[in-house]
């Protein structure tokens, strides 16, 4: 863990701290926006809903066994994975306030998302050439939705991540930067574990029979 | 910072993502090498039941949440470090208020709709709900 950003102003010392006041910028930050993580999977967990109620009202249009290439799903798994993994590297190169190993780590961890981004935009665009948009059926518009959803959370934590590369550049290890840094890595491990939740419902139990 | 914090404080908290204050650089990577690898494995697990004959057919779906489940473990534990341990008592309380939610929107959903469609649907179309 970081000890570095735990440093706060109305936490001098720990003579002064003999009860336990009010905790540190970093956990407070930390907690709420861990708690906006949380509410942002409620709002999936309506979308996944949706979607596994409508899973099978494709109006006579095709089904998920006909739409979906699990290979392509495969390859876009572990390019999520593998940039989660990098963003966890970066959050160490934060903590010990290497700048090289950090911008190379977010860089990765962007490559890696951008590459997910790529296959899913492809897959898309080719459902909707096949006739198979989101307005075929009620089960296509609950697809869309929600692994459109997910890949919008996506593309804005690519924008974030850039920002951080741009802001650690510009203004280095800074609390408060350090602090965005920890909020980002909860953001993009969180949308990995979503996309557990899509990989399994949407595709693999959506194209079984 | 923190010798200060461990001291004085055996119950301070940890922001979430946060790992515990032991272990340098060498054992955090080892960390994340670790989750990494398991949810690879159970990744490819998934895959491999999704399309498989070799089990029983209507237990995959079954497999494949318990799967999934397992890797969402995996991804809490190593990734975002949400542990069991005194310091995360909060992360832990507020991950499991969002569970709940997410359990019964989900679970009410899906009781609720086929509940609906077992009492509204013509048998045919009832089939054809189920593939």
């Amino acid at each position: 863990m970081s000890t570095v950003a735990l440093t706060d102003a109305h936490h001098g010392s720990a003579a002064s701290r003999e009860w336990s006041g009010p905790a540190s910028k970093r956990i407070v930050t930390g907690y709420g926006f861990w708690i906006f993580i949380l509410s942002d999977m409620v709002m999936f967990s309506a979308l996944f809903a949706t979607y596994a109620v409508l899973l099978g009202q494709t109006a006579g249009g095709p089904s998920g066994r006909e739409l979906f290439d699990l290979r392509n799903v495969a390859i876009e798994t572990g390019l999520l994975l593998a940039s989660s993994f990098a963003c966890g590297l970066a959050s160490i190169a934060a903590d010990t306030r290497n700048t090289t190993w950090f911008q190379l780590a977010m860089a990765v961890t962007c490559a890696f998302g951008l590459g997910f981004l790529f296959l899913e935009v492809q897959e898309f665009a080719g459902l909707v050439a096949r006739g198979a948009g989101p307005t075929r059926s009620a089960f296509l518009s609950a697809f869309f939705t929600l692994v459109g959803c997910h890949g919008l959370h996506v593309s804005a934590g690519i924008l974030w991540l850039l920002t951080m590369m741009a802001q650690v550049f510009a203004k280095g290890f800074r609390a408060d930067i350090q602090r965005r840094i920890l909020c980002f890595a909860l953001f993009w491990h969180a949308l990995d574990i979503i996309w557990i939740a899509v990989f399994t419902v949407v595709y693999l139990i959506g194209s079984a029979r | 910072m923190t010798q200060g914090r461990d001291e004085v404080f055996d119950n301070a908290e940890l922001a979430p993502g946060d790992e515990h204050a032991e272990g340098g650089v060498g054992l955090r990577v080892l960390g994340y090498l670790t989750g990494l690898g398991l949810a690879l494995l159970l990744t490819a697990t998934s895959f491999f039941v999704a399309g498989t004959d070799l089990v029983w057919e209507p237990s995959i779906p079954v497999a494949l949440v318990v799967l999934g489940i397992a890797q969402m473990g995996v991804h809490l534990v190593f990734f975002l470090h949400i542990t069991t341990g005194p310091d995360n008592t909060n992360n832990v309380l507020a991950l499991a208020f969002g569970i709940l939610i997410v359990v019964l929107v989900m679970g009410g959903s899906l009781w609720i709709m086929a509940n609906l469609n077992h009492n509204m649907m013509p048998m045919d179309q009832l089939m054809q709900m189920q593939r």
